[in-house]
């Protein structure tokens, strides 16, 4: 069924989404792929703080490319979810509810979503530039020196996105 | 002998690079229509329109395609009668590379060392093939390379007794295992033959063909349609969420090889496969 979802998004919607549901997500999303992971996990092994409360909220793995002036982003859709598996699970246990992202997911992080409620939605790979339309304002928060790789903290409205696991591990990938 | 600056170089392909990640060749545009019409799936085809219309909104506004810009790749055609003046010929390339990249909004995507990684800012070194050829002419292709699917092709070393149907399960085993990362429906390259670098690199080349055209040896383009259908059988569909279009088209390209030997690459492209292509 398709839904209009608010982000941050609260753990009880979350786990009311089922694979298969198509979704239009309005509201806040960070950017985060390969290399801010990598850097939020040192910063969580060094035990300091995530640059950005990630309870509740909902991580787009996705680096843009370039905004053309009086633009808030360039072209930017999802990329492969399955290279930030390994630093997952440990962003889901500190409460990270939603991922959107491309491509499978390894059992680690599907066992994570199931423990913790959470959600991922695949956007659709390779729509770069019509996905970049339902982004209306964009800011780089942390880690400027990665490029293209920093957080952005987006404002989207009426995202279009597939919930392809949902919180019981159902999986649109493995269908029969 | 005929004389060529290398600043044409450099203009043509900065030109290049903005073209091929704005704009599809007809070829592969003609493709996802064609497969919007024949998707069987009503959420497929559902995704394929949406792609069309990325298609459009790129090129009306000037937004990428993709995000994903690519690793610059080139195959140049040198003829040999040719002679470059004004400085190097692969310097001329990487610097159309970064004034296409910069001047184009594109991404920056290549990192100085695999280990390291720091970003070299713009998208430079290029990935360059060249051939010597007749003539006193050069072609230009460039195919800039995303690596979602990029991540998801492989080399398989067979051996001479696998034969035909080896190869036919190594490419549909490569498109299996890349499923929804590749960004389907996908363009599968494939090398068959030479050693083990330049299997990988026949593939590669392969990808710049245009979506359905054929090989001219009548059993390997058998085989391309065959390996076709079976691909669009394995129900992976557009965006890896089920449906008849898995891939647009499977492009073969050979070399002989070794008497022990049956090097076979399958180089995946995902739905966005760039190439574009000038003779100077």
């Amino acid at each position: 069924m398709d839904r209009e979802i608010c982000a941050p998004i609260d753990k009880e919607m979350a786990m009311q989404l089922r694979a298969g549901d198509m979704v239009y997500i309005t509201g806040t999303v960070y950017t985060a792929r390969d290399a801010a992971h990598k850097r939020m996990a040192q910063t969580l092994s060094e035990g300091k703080e995530l640059p950005f409360d990630i309870k509740g909220n909902i991580i787009y793995y996705m680096g843009p490319s370039p905004a053309r002036e009086g633009r808030p982003i360039g072209s930017a859709g999802p990329t492969t979810a399955s290279r930030m598996d390994k630093y997952t699970p440990e962003l889901l246990d500190l409460g990270l509810v939603g991922m959107i992202g491309k491509g499978k997911r390894n059992p680690e992080v599907i066992e994570a979503m199931k423990r913790n409620g959470a959600v991922y939605f695949a956007a659709i790979g390779g729509a770069g530039a019509l996905l970049s339309k339902a982004i209306v304002e964009s800011e780089v928060i942390a880690y400027d020196d990665l490029g293209t790789e920093a957080i952005r903290k987006l404002r989207v409205e009426r995202f279009p996105a597939i919930v392809v696991i949902d919180s019981l591990g159902n999986n649109l990938y493995e269908r029969k | 002998m005929r004389n060529i600056d290398v600043s044409e170089i450099t203009e043509a392909v900065k030109n290049l690079c903005i073209d091929a990640n704005h704009t599809l060749s007809p070829d592969m545009e003609k493709a996802l229509y064609n497969a919007a019409d024949e998707e069987t799936s009503e959420l497929g085809k559902k995704i394929l329109e949406q792609l069309k219309e990325n298609l459009q909104i790129a090129g009306n506004d000037m937004i990428p395609i993709c995000q994903d810009t690519g690793m610059a790749v080139f195959f140049i055609k040198v003829g040999q009668e040719v002679h470059f003046t004004g400085g190097c010929l692969t310097d001329a390339i990487n610097e159309g590379v970064r004034q296409g990249y910069t001047e184009g909004y594109l991404r920056k995507s290549v990192v100085s060392d695999p280990l390291i990684r720091k970003n070299t800012g713009d998208n430079t070194p290029a990935v360059i093939h060249y051939d010597i050829v007749q003539g006193d002419q050069v072609e230009i292709t460039i195919a800039p390379k995303g690596f979602g699917s990029e991540n998801m092709s492989r080399v398989f070393m067979l051996k001479p007794a696998d034969g035909e149907e080896g190869v036919r399960n190594a490419i549909v085993q490569a498109v299996l295992d890349a499923g929804p990362n590749a960004c389907p429906p996908m363009v599968v390259g494939v090398g068959i033959g030479g050693t083990f670098e330049k299997c990988a690199e026949l593939a590669k080349e392969a990808l710049t063909r245009k979506a359905g055209e054929h090989s001219k040896l009548p059993h390997i383009a058998e085989m391309e349609k065959e390996v076709l259908e079976t691909i669009n059988s394995t129900g992976i569909g557009p965006a890896g969420l089920g449906g008849s279009v898995t891939a647009f088209a499977v492009n073969i390209n050979t070399y002989p090889t070794h008497i022990a030997g049956l090097p076979v690459a399958v180089n995946i492209c995902c739905h966005v496969n760039r190439h574009a292509s000038v003779v100077l």
